[in-house]
């Protein structure tokens, strides 16, 4: 009975101590494993002809395709744009959300401005605004761009905003007494002491910026992932569908991995109790 | 010095001989009276303890003498540097050590200086760790030096060694004692210790209900020891006062 319950509560994998690089390597196999198991029983059932290829392209099919689309450079350009479009969306988006944070977190008249809007905007789904940004910008790239910048500054700001609101007051009444000047406060302890939470922001806004790309590509564009999502549609191409799909789980992947990345150099100084310390 | 709040001219004139005067102070919360008509002059390099219950007033005295509340009764003349140290070491985690002595000092000349205030707290081997990795002495000492470097002419020590172990505490008594005879600036050490206030103060005060109701010189050479038998009475009188029988 105790071993039955034991068993049921497995140790996690990060909890165990990770002296010998063959168990380290054995758990991230386990790890995989499942995954692993999944793609090999969808590859045997679609060549049982258990799984229509024609509805769901097999994982192999899928990669053969991904080959031909690099090779005859339909794969790379549209990844480009995607990219592209989702820099720029993000870049303005993380802008737009840090300025308003600083106004609404640094200034009593700021917050009464900036904060009741965007609380109330936040809660309107930014998808929903679509049509109207076609209207608005017609079918360039504006209105992909800006979709994207919609919907990643609302992370931005909210965490950026709690964070300038939650430095801790002990530390701006050291500021009082050595007499810093009030940009010297911002400089040296508001914006480094909200950092933690902005860099969760960005980790949500890039996420968000995936999202809001998809959507905005396959409504109405000429070129990216999910224009050529779209068009295999035209084709009942699945296998270019389900690589598309692949490609943004990727992408989504690698940007949320660079985040990390940059929360572990930035954020040096919180020492070894960050990879696991963080909240989201 | 600058002169905290408008001088009156029935304050008397030997205010300005000292680093502090504080005259007629009242601070009130409402309908609670905090502080009552205080006057305290502290002088150049003296070393004043206060002492006093939690809820006595000890904090918002501090906090008026550092400037972080408005003085709107009486006056208060302070020096222009003053420096604080808290209870706790409030030291930026984001900023190295050295940073921190230096934060709002501009120039390559006070890294240097910071270097050299940190040898003297017995931290220059750590001048480019994180606060984070200190050790709770450690960070006090990071914290005086930073105090220090600004030569304050009255450092203000609000309870500095009270979250320290007992012989930690005691080594930083030690060092503040050093730090205080080479850079002869006034003193005053806010403390819940009486032994504390015995060992290292010229003058020891006891702040009661908002006023200051025991006031005790202690005129013994230091280093003193904490067992020297001609602090039993001062001891006894000021834990009295405290409301303590022994």
């Amino acid at each position: 009975m105790v071993e039955l319950v034991m068993n049921l509560f497995p140790a996690r994998a990060s909890m165990r101590p990770t002296g010998l690089r063959f168990g380290g390597f054995l758990s991230l196999c386990r790890r995989y494993l499942s995954v692993i198991v999944l793609l090999v029983l969808w590859q045997i059932g679609a060549q049982a002809g258990l799984i229509p290829t024609r509805l769901l392209a097999s994982p192999i099919q899928i990669l053969e395709t991904a080959w031909s689309l690099t090779l005859d450079k339909t794969l790379p350009q549209n990844l480009l744009v995607s990219l592209g479009r989702a820099a720029a969306g993000l870049a303005l988006g993380i802008g737009i959300g840090v300025v308003l944070a600083l106004i609404a977190g640094l200034s009593r008249l700021g917050e009464d401005l900036v904060d009741a809007p965007m609380q109330m905007a936040r809660t309107l789904p930014a998808l929903a605004l679509v049509p109207l940004f076609i209207l608005w910008f017609g079918i360039g790239e504006l209105p992909k761009i800006l979709l994207v910048a919609l919907g990643v500054k609302f992370p931005v700001y909210l965490n950026l905003y709690k964070g300038i609101r939650g430095i801790d007051p002990k530390l701006l009444e050291l500021a009082k007494t050595l007499g810093l000047s009030r940009w010297k406060t911002i400089r040296d302890i508001v914006i480094p002491g909200a950092l933690p939470d902005l860099l969760v922001g960005i980790r949500f806004a890039v996420g968000i910026s995936w999202l809001m790309l998809v959507v905005a590509e396959q409504v109405n564009a000429e070129s990216g992932i999910g224009h050529m999502m779209m068009d295999a549609e035209d084709f009942l191409r699945t296998d270019i569908i389900l690589v598309g799909l692949a490609v943004y789980a990727v992408l989504g992947l690698l940007s949320d991995q660079l985040v990390r990345l940059a929360e572990g150099r930035l954020l040096v100084w919180r020492g070894r109790r960050l990879p696991n310390g963080g909240t989201r | 010095m600058a002169v905290a709040s408008a001088l009156r001219p029935d304050v008397d004139t030997a205010i300005a001989d000292n680093a502090v005067s504080i005259r007629h102070f009242t601070r009130r919360f409402g309908e609670s009276t905090v502080l009552r008509n205080l006057n305290l002059d502290i002088a150049p390099g003296e070393f004043v303890a206060l002492l006093g219950h939690s809820g006595s007033g000890k904090s918002t005295l501090l906090r008026a003498l550092a400037g972080l509340d408005p003085v709107d009764e009486g006056q208060i003349q302070r020096p222009k540097n003053v420096s604080v140290v808290f209870q706790e070491h409030r030291l930026l985690p984001w900023k190295s050590v050295r940073d921190n002595v230096t934060l709002g000092l501009d120039g390559k000349e006070w890294d240097q200086q910071a270097g050299t205030i940190l040898q003297e707290v017995g931290l220059g081997h750590r001048t480019e760790a994180w606060p984070l990795t200190l050790s709770g002495g450690e960070a006090q000492r990071a914290a005086l030096a930073r105090a220090l470097i600004r030569e304050p002419q009255l450092l203000m020590l609000d309870e500095p060694f009270a979250a320290l172990d007992a012989l930690t505490r005691l080594r930083m008594q030690k060092l503040v004692l050093d730090l205080w005879k080479k850079h002869n600036c006034a003193v005053l050490l806010v403390t819940h210790d009486v032994d504390e206030a015995l060992a290292l103060a010229d003058r020891a005060l006891v702040l009661e209900r908002g006023e200051i109701r025991t006031e005790v010189e202690i005129p013994m050479a230091r280093p003193r020891r904490h067992a020297d038998p001609a602090f039993e009475a001062l001891r006894e009188r000021l834990l009295g006062a405290l409301g303590v029988s022994v």
